[in-house]
């Protein structure tokens, strides 16, 4: 067992590309979720119009990598329309299904045959980042930082500028909470009948809600593209939404400071314990008395299967989360 | 004390205006602030409501009484726009509101309470309040990150939010958590909401469910300031004494249509009023009651 390099990579994890795109993404999906009650399962849609957003610029435009950032937005809030117009009067189950069905309409959509001219179809998109590689005051063939917190140049400056998002966009999140706007979301949450009583277009909130949120989202799947330097569209698939959704919880909804370290901590969780398992099956599986019970090819599922008993005991013991209120929990069934 | 309460000089004034009306069911009034007609609302095959003409008069406190199912509640909804009916025209203070969308209602001057309490349970006393006023700048997304283009409106959002849950004994709670409240102090937290908005109608369903006796009292007080300080009530309510005690005018519903009109006096003694709530099998004895209270 080699326990410094597995903590030294449980550490990395903590503040890691992974954790950083989660944390936008977290962060979006909180608006919606968390403040609004709006239960968007398709999160990841809204990533992948990021993602296709500055992927686009080299495979069909020809442009700029900076023209990504309209483009993506004008993919956000035309997706923002066509799922929430017909949707957001319903209740919010409604909201659910829709969406979860959307992410996977956009995902099979960039995926196909048809439109691979404009998408890249199942191949995805490179080469789009050469000029976000240039912006990088960093040496790429250098290493920066001091273990276990080393990365390459590259890795560096895709991780500062991911950072930096995640910050601007936590404190915007933040203060927007705290403003008679972000009232009127919590409100929403409660009971929008009353919010509706007092005057309130509930709609149009959230509506402005869900086009937020996925903006914050569209952010999170350019990162992500950024990092990989190449988009793909099975990168956008239902697990993604699901795992920042568990990532939130985890963190605790309705609170900024639990989407963004619940990403990290969520990262953390499961590098340790990939680390770990692969550690010990190194020499061979495990085995008690001759019986086979842990193949180095198991690692993978079995490490799900650890992260799913740590939420269920998470959610049993601490439902509020890491940083959720406790108190408001206890509201809940009255 | 009811006695005395009673004939204060708006209570004085809104019935020498109700004196001279008839007491029939879909009667002109001198000063109406809320009229409709041939409103009609069906459910599948059921007529939740059809109204022929009805008319509330500006500064009463008029009570909206009829037997479960009656159609009080829905009849609320389309007025307020929470339902949208199959047919009819109304209009409040002169603008007709038929294709009025709800929260569009409440910035016009009037504002409705539900029937179970909607109080938002993970939110604070003030913050519950602070929700209630209208018009506010810093409820528009681009104005949240600009604090200094919303906080002198919330301070003054906030006094008067504190005005009055001084004035519904709330401000001991103010900065608990709603979810925290006991049921009648909700009703209170939610009527003081609602007159946030600056209202000029109230529109009360069922203001007195679940309210223990002591409450309820307090509650009337609070009814009658409500008119005291110009505004008009319309309210749902099962409670008979309640309604004789407060209200100036009572319009009587029953299987969707407004069956009675009076004054709590000449509906108390109305034959057809006691018959809906009744049937018409049931014993005199019974009737012998209703009428002395």
């Amino acid at each position: 067992m080699d326990w410094l390099k597995i903590l030294e990579n449980t550490a990395s994890s903590l503040v890691g590309i992974d954790a950083a795109y989660f944390a936008l993404a977290a962060l979006g999906l909180n608006i919606q979720f968390g403040y609004t009650g709006l239960l968007n399962f398709g999160q990841a849609a809204f990533m992948a119009c990021g993602a296709y957003g500055i992927g686009m610029t080299s495979q069909y435009f020809n442009v700029s990598m900076w023209y990504g950032i309209p483009i993506a937005l004008a993919f956000v809030v035309i997706l923002s329309l066509l799922v929430g117009i017909p949707t957001l009067r319903l209740r919010a189950d409604y909201l659910a299904i829709v969406t979860i069905a959307t992410a996977e309409i956009v995902r099979l959509f960039v995926r196909s045959v048809r439109f691979k001219r404009f998408f890249g179809g199942s191949d995805g998109i490179n080469s789009f980042s050469t000029q976000f590689r240039e912006l990088s005051p960093f040496n790429p063939s250098k290493q920066y930082g001091i273990r276990p917190f080393q990365y390459s140049g590259y890795t560096i400056w895709t991780l500062i500028v991911a950072w930096v998002l995640v910050c601007v966009f936590g404190i915007v999140v933040f203060y927007l909470m705290r403003s008679p706007w972000g009232r009127v979301l919590k409100a929403i949450r409660e009971d929008e009948d009353a919010v509706r009583s007092l005057g309130k277009n509930v709609y149009s909130y959230k509506m402005q809600a869900l086009v937020m949120g996925g903006v914050i989202g569209m952010f999170s799947g350019m990162v992500f593209a950024l990092d990989r330097g190449s988009v793909q569209p099975d990168n956008y698939s239902r697990d993604v939404t699901f795992y920042v959704l568990t990532a939130l919880v985890l963190g605790g909804v309705a609170k900024v400071s639990g989407s963004i370290v619940g990403p990290m901590i969520f990262w953390g969780l499961y590098v340790f314990s990939d680390n770990t398992l692969r550690e010990l099956t190194k020499d061979g599986g495990i085995s008690i008395f001759g019986v086979g019970i842990l193949q180095k090819s198991q690692v993978g599922p079995v490490n799900y299967m650890l992260i799913g008993i740590g939420l269920m005991l998470l959610m049993t013991f601490r439902p509020q989360g890491i940083f959720g209120n406790r108190k408001e929990m206890a509201l809940d069934g009255r | 004390m009811v006695a005395d309460r009673v004939y204060t000089e708006t209570a004085q004034r809104a019935r020498a205006a109700l004196a001279g009306v008839q007491s029939a069911p879909g009667v002109a009034k001198p000063d109406p602030i809320l009229l409709a007609d041939n409103v009609r609302k069906n459910f599948g095959g059921v007529v939740a409501v059809d109204v022929d003409h009805v008319e509330v008069q500006r500064g009463s406190i008029t009570a909206l009484i009829g037997p479960n199912g009656a159609g009080k509640t829905t009849l609320f909804n389309l007025l307020t726009g929470f339902d949208t009916p199959d047919a009819g025209e109304w209009r409040f203070d002169g603008r007709s509101l038929a294709k009025v969308v709800a929260h569009k209602t409440a910035s016009m001057g009037m504002v409705r309470t539900f029937q179970l309490t909607k109080s938002l349970t993970k939110m604070s006393v003030i913050e519950n309040m602070k929700l209630g006023a209208t018009h506010q700048v810093g409820e528009r997304w681009w104005n949240g990150l600009l604090p200094f283009r919303w906080k002198a409106q919330e301070k003054l959002i906030e006094q008067r939010a504190d005005q009055l849950l001084q004035r519904f004994k709330l401000d001991h709670m103010r900065n608990e958590y709603a979810g925290t409240l006991s049921g009648g102090q909700r009703k209170l937290l939610e009527m003081s909401r609602a007159l946030m908005t600056n209202p000029r109608l109230v529109m009360l369903d069922e203001p007195m469910a679940g309210v223990n006796p002591a409450l309820k009292q307090s509650l009337n007080e609070h009814i009658r300031g409500l008119r005291d300080d110009g505004m008009t009530v319309l309210f749902v309510e099962h409670d008979m004494d309640m309604v004789h005690d407060v209200s100036d005018w009572v319009i009587v519903m029953a299987e969707g249509r407004i069956i009675a009109e009076g004054t709590p006096e000449a509906i108390a003694a109305n034959p057809a009023v006691i018959e809906a709530y009744l049937g018409t099998h049931q014993g005199k004895s019974l009737l012998g009651e209703e009428t002395q209270s």
